[in-house]
């Protein structure tokens, strides 16, 4: 069970991350796209927690990092999803999350994922850009995220939900 | 004494949850490891350089992914190409005066263009005796765009080694130069653009001959800017100039004379005696489709190659 639990989240991820690259290119604002993978991650989070979450972001990290036409520093998207997946598994209530908490959720997750992935540019020194750009991109990929939320979040939880049918121990 | 409470409540409800504490103990293990781990792969990336370990790793992924991406670009097509039904009469009216506009413009500059031209014909006659470097364009589909959250400016096209496709290659559009081939797998290949803040080229203001490097800023779409810092920053271009690529030994990464973009702007500091020209390139980067990679005339392709005197291969 956990292997078939673990290819549909792989499943998702791919999926995510190959709409993000090909579709929504064509819906950016200055080039920023809705986050997919991170939706993922942090739903896979809400409705599995922690650990579940930090391993998904980590796979879908490397994914995003290795994935053409990816060309920074690979690990980078990794070390973020990381955190993210497990920060907002250890703040998820054990109860069905509210629209609030989802909502605040993707924005939390958002800001601290393209933050420490952002931050992990400039120690690298990986693109030079201005810290104008870093805070535009950081703030319209929140917002974005967040217009994703409603389409797409309660979809995935479920989905997350229904991968474990011994709920009861959560 | 009694509200002492409130500030050691946190603890109390955590003390009173010890069987879950117990249970996230993996889970911190957990993300020590993996933080470790994602660490480990950016320490190795980023001091392997171009032949990291993880460079075989990218290609196995992009050899899975890339037919994967260029058969949902190809399945979205349809639907990626609504917005164009929409233009409406007022929007392509604009456009015909801008062209019109544009072509008196460029009627005038092929008054011109004789005496250039028998110049340029001596110089091609020398360089292709000394080398025949014949080129041949092979076409491709932009796939995939990289998002501006990862703050570098690549693109996928459908085109790969089986099409004679190979790294540092010359990519291209009807507008000008669009960058070169990063790296490639059998049926894609990744090309940064040359908005990116990494990318240089090369750069040759055409009125005068002069030379500089012409650096990505990092934007695309209408505010898309190269900057160019001349060789010698005593000869001021005038706005509007074109500039066109210098070429690299052997024509790798860019050939030579493709059209880059315009001088929009000349900023000159006198403080440190630098001037800084912003350039609008030709093409349109948020808006990719077409290229055309330039590869060695005589590739073997799995399609049709466009060669230097236009016929199809």
């Amino acid at each position: 069970m956990s292997a078939v639990r673990g290819l549909v989240a792989l499943a998702l991820v791919s999926v995510a991350l190959v709409l993000q690259v090909t579709l929504f290119p064509h819906l950016a604002w200055a080039g920023i796209v809705p986050n997919l993978v991170l939706l993922v991650v942090v739903a896979s989070a809400l409705a599995r927690g922690a650990q579940f979450a930090a391993v998904l972001g980590f796979v879908s990290g490397l994914l995003l990092d290795l994935a053409p036409p990816a060309d920074h520093v690979a690990g980078r998207w990794a070390l973020a999803l990381v955190l993210v997946g497990y920060l907002a598994g250890r703040v998820r209530q054990d109860v069905r999350p509210s629209v609030t908490s989802v909502i605040a959720m993707v924005a939390g997750s958002s800001f601290v994922g393209t933050s420490v992935y952002a931050l992990s540019g400039i120690v690298l020194r990986d693109p030079v850009v201005g810290f104008g750009e870093f805070a535009q991109v950081i703030g319209v990929s929140v917002v974005y995220d967040i217009l994703l939320t409603p389409l797409v979040m309660p979809w995935l939880i479920g989905l997350f939900w229904r991968l474990e049918p011994d709920r009861a121990l959560a | 004494m009694r509200w002492s409470g409130p500030r050691f409540h946190p603890d109390r409800r955590w003390r009173s949850r010890d069987g879950l504490d117990e249970r996230r103990q993996p889970a911190r293990a957990l993300l020590v490891a993996l933080v470790l781990a994602s660490v480990s792969v950016i320490t190795l990336d980023y001091h392997g350089g171009a032949d990291s370990p993880v460079e075989p790793a990218r290609r196995a992924v992009g050899e899975v992914f890339g037919p994967i991406e260029s058969g949902t670009s190809a399945a979205l097509r349809p639907i990626t190409g609504i917005p164009g039904w929409f233009t409406s009469k007022n929007d392509l009216h604009e456009q015909v005066i801008a062209l019109q506009s544009e072509n008196a413009r460029l009627r005038s500059d092929a008054a011109r263009a004789g005496y250039d031209k028998n110049r340029l014909a001596e110089y091609d006659g020398l360089t292709a005796a000394a080398k025949s470097l014949g080129s041949a364009l092979v076409p491709a589909r932009v796939i995939a765009m990289g998002p501006s959250q990862s703050f570098s400016r690549t693109v996928m096209i459908d085109a790969g080694s089986d099409s004679g496709v190979h790294p540092d290659q010359t990519v291209l559009n009807d507008d000008g130069l669009v960058g070169r081939v990063l790296r490639v797998t059998r049926s894609t290949a990744t090309v940064l653009l040359i908005a990116d803040g990494d990318s240089v080229v090369g750069g040759r203001i055409g009125d005068s001959l002069k030379l500089g490097m012409a650096r990505g800023s990092g934007e695309i779409g209408s505010h898309a800017r190269l900057d160019l810092e001349l060789v010698d920053a005593a000869d001021i271009p005038p706005k509007g100039s074109a500039v066109l690529t210098w070429g690299s030994e052997g024509g790798a990464p860019y050939v030579s004379g493709v059209p880059i973009g315009t001088v929009t702007n000349v900023y000159a500091s006198l403080r440190d005696t630098s001037t800084r020209i912003a350039i609008r390139p030709y093409v349109d980067f948020g808006a990719l489709d077409v290229v055309g990679v330039v590869v060695p005339s005589g590739t073997r392709s799995d399609r049709a190659v466009i060669e230097a005197d236009g016929s199809l291969q």
